[in-house]
């Protein structure tokens, strides 16, 4: 009763998740900010108070980009 | 969570407006949002030619989508700038959006036109490759906008980008800077198109919603050149801020343009005249293009 949750940048990562949690507390417990990501579920993105469900794929992406200005 | 317009499942949350939309009630927020940057600092209408430069990346291609949908006559130009792997990765997904959509794209190698590329005039020069590329860049895309009969050209600056910028003048007093930033930038009649920002009221996380939901396949690895960019940090400082104090970035930025820039006024020389060699405008006999242009090669 797992899910796979992927990150492919700045270096690619993965985990194993148990399912039931919310996406909040997996960023919580991954150290990432909830105002740099996007957590995304096929072609649509969950919401901080979405369960994850087991099976689940899902991918967050960091959204930062730019260089030096 | 559901929507804040029809109660239904929710696919953002945007704590700033203290909201959360559905797929199609984002749409609706996100293309008003940039309709109304457009309107409100005056960037262009129906009857102008947009430039929108595109790097493969998620803001400008969203950009260039959302100008599409709103009906505005919108060509994009690519700039090649020699990075291994990552030019042409990203060329490959600003090439797959403009044919998708049939709209036309202009492309630029900087590699093939001047003989270097962007990391070897970093190393040469001894500066980050940055610096060298947004000097390429803002140059390019004045040229060619002024020889495709362009008056706009448009960038995929968002309010990150834009709050991250006056953040580090303001660290600095860069006064100068602070006096000049703005999501218009005037054109002059000596050659220098305008230049506008209309994703200025969205932010980076919307705007990579925004991608996603909408389908738009844009190159999601950083520019290895930008790794450590001094830009990063000051955005990760304001998420932090945006995290426990939702709303800050905007305050920040909008205040800034509302309440503070006239404080500070630009001391830039305003004499323009055309570059010795290129013909660009410049304050100098040589213009700064030309002028790196030459040191790079001189020290291959």
């Amino acid at each position: 009763m797992t899910a796979r949750v992927t990150m492919p940048i700045p270096e690619p990562r993965e985990w194993t998740v148990p399912a039931g949690k919310q996406v909040r507390d997996l960023l919580r417990e991954l150290n990432l900010n909830p105002e740099a990501v996007i957590v995304v579920r096929g072609d649509t993105l969950l919401t901080g108070d979405r369960i994850i469900e087991p099976g689940d794929e899902i991918e967050i992406l960091p959204v930062i980009s730019g260089g030096r200005r | 969570m559901k929507c804040v317009k029809c109660r239904g499942q929710a696919v953002l949350e945007l704590r700033r407006h203290n909201s959360a939309f559905c797929r199609e009630h984002f749409y609706e927020y996100f293309e008003r949002q940039v309709e109304r940057a457009v309107r409100e600092f005056e960037m262009f209408s129906a009857a102008d030619r947009v430039l929108v430069a595109v790097s493969g990346g998620k803001d400008s291609l969203v950009l260039w989508d959302c100008l599409l949908r709103s009906g505005y006559r919108a060509d994009g130009l690519y700039i090649g700038l020699g990075i291994p792997g990552y030019s042409d990765r990203s060329a490959e997904k600003v090439r797959a959006f403009a044919e998708s959509r049939q709209v036309a794209l202009r492309e630029l190698s900087v590699p093939k036109e001047f003989g270097f590329d962007i990391p070897q005039a970093g190393k040469r020069l001894r500066r980050p490759a940055c610096s060298p590329c947004g000097l390429t860049k803002r140059y390019l895309f004045n040229r060619e906008a002024l020889s495709g009969g362009y008056n706009v050209v448009a960038t995929g600056h968002n309010l990150d980008d834009e709050a991250a910028v006056l953040l580090g003048n303001l660290l600095h007093w860069n006064t100068d800077y602070l006096g000049r930033q703005s999501p218009v930038l005037e054109a002059r009649g000596e050659g220098l198109v305008r230049k506008v920002k209309p994703l200025v009221r969205v932010t980076e996380r919307e705007t990579a919603a925004y991608a996603v939901l909408r389908g738009i396949d844009y190159i999601v690895e950083e520019c290895p050149m930008a790794v450590g960019a001094q830009s990063h940090l000051y955005k990760e400082v304001l998420n932090r801020l945006e995290q426990v104090s939702p709303g800050s970035k905007h305050q920040l930025l909008f205040g800034f343009l509302e309440r503070g820039r006239g404080r500070f006024q630009s001391s830039r020389n305003l004499d323009l005249r055309p570059c010795e060699e290129c013909g660009q405008p410049t304050t100098a006999k040589v213009c700064a293009f030309c002028r790196t242009r030459h040191l790079v090669s001189s020290a291959g």
